[in-house]
């Protein structure tokens, strides 16, 4: 590559990979909003009680919280990996 | 008659709320309204600049909170406009100056003296100073810009207004919210380098009102002291009138969106 080509360099096309992180990012903190500040600490807590029993990944646990005529409901879902549920 | 009040807010720094908030203040005079437009950054007075009436502030909006000076003695008044009136911020380091007490009573004066608009111009972040320029507001501008961290934060900006102003505190009907889509660069966006306004719109769930294009008139407007939307010639002065005629229910189409053409030089030396 000659000198002028390398003045010339264009940063490459970067507006795609930015969109797709957005649009991963809002969506994660949009379902979390408004919701009390403890629940990331809680989510990795739970993670490590239910670890003792059954493996998953922090991505398995999903919180909610909703809200509907003046009660709030914190709403928590594991996700077994296959075959690991029932006893 | 009740002044509507309008935050311009964003969540990150450096984004154009100051430069938007003096322009569309003004915008808003130039159409016979009664505006006044507050400097909320506690500690960084800028507006004043921005609005070129920086040598003429004696009061602040804190000397008015605090019952030091009358709102009447603190109102600076345009030089251009007279019926544009800007409050400038106060110096102090004290980041508790402002009370929401306070700001409603300084609200419910201009609101008293017949004003129609008050422009709010919020600081950054999402603490207490950018909560009390929000809380009272009917109407938002949330200024972003097409970059992921300004995005994201114009984000957790609109879920904010959404649930902690006054407004949706009360019930009282959800507060408008526009976006306003600023430092917007074409030829970027059309090689790929840059977010585009749908790709924004697609992310946040939400039209712009308007697209405002980078451009060193801004600089140039900064530097003489004179709003942007004053600089009639230039394609930022006129997004911004098109987004003031928008917000006041005209419709206009969005123009600037294209890259210029390029001309021989650039075709043959590439930039
Ligand atoms: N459309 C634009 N084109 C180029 N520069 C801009 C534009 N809008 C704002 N700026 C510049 O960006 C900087 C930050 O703008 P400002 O309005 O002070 O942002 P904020 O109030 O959000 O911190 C300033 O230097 C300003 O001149
Ligand atoms: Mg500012």
């Amino acid at each position: 590559m000659g000198i002028l080509d390398f003045l010339k360099r264009k940063p490459e096309p970067s507006a795609g990979i930015a969109k797709e992180r957005l649009r991963i990012i809002v969506a994660q903190e949009r379902s979390t909003r408004g919701a009390p500040d403890y629940l990331p600490l809680l989510r990795s807590e739970l993670l490590e009680v239910i670890k003792k029993y059954v493996h998953v990944d922090l991505d398995a646990i999903s919180i909610n919280v909703e809200r509907d005529s003046g009660h709030e409901v914190l709403e928590l879902s594991v996700a077994l990996p296959d075959g690991k549920s029932g006893s | 008659m009740t002044a509507e009040i309008i935050v311009v807010t964003s969540g990150k720094g450096g984004v154009g709320k100051t430069t938007t908030s003096a322009s569309f203040a003004t915008g808003l005079a130039m159409s016979g309204k009664k505006v006044a437009v507050i400097d909320f950054d506690v500690g960084l007075r800028n507006l004043d600049l921005i609005m070129g009436c920086e040598r003429r502030v004696v009061y602040d909006f804190v000397n008015v909170v605090h019952g030091e000076a009358t709102l009447k003695q603190a109102l600076i008044k345009d030089k251009r406009y007279e019926n544009l009136y800007v409050l400038a911020a106060s110096q102090t380091r004290d980041k508790d100056a402002l009370t929401q007490e306070g700001v409603e009573k300084v609200l419910q004066g201009l609101s008293e003296d017949g004003f129609d608009y008050v422009v709010c111009d919020s600081p950054a972040g999402i603490e207490k100073g950018a909560h009390l320029a929000m809380y009272f507001a009917d109407r938002a501008v949330v200024v972003v810009n097409p970059e992921v961290s300004s995005v994201r934060d114009s984000d957790r900006i609109l879920g904010l207004l959404a649930s902690k102003t006054r407004r949706a505190e009360r019930g009282d009907g959800a507060i408008v919210q526009h976006l306003l889509l600023t430092r917007y660069n074409p030829a970027r966006v059309a090689a790929g380098e840059m977010l585009s306004v749908s790709d924004v719109e697609e992310i946040l769930g939400i039209k712009v009102v308007g697209v405002i294009p980078e451009s060193e008139n801004v600089l140039a407007a900064s530097n003489a002291g004179v709003p942007v939307i004053l600089d009639a010639d230039s394609q930022v002065g006129q997004a911004y009138s098109d987004t003031v005629a928008r917000v006041l229910g005209e419709e206009r189409p969005l123009r600037f969106l294209d890259a210029p053409k390029k001309g021989f030089f650039q075709r043959v030396f590439g930039g």
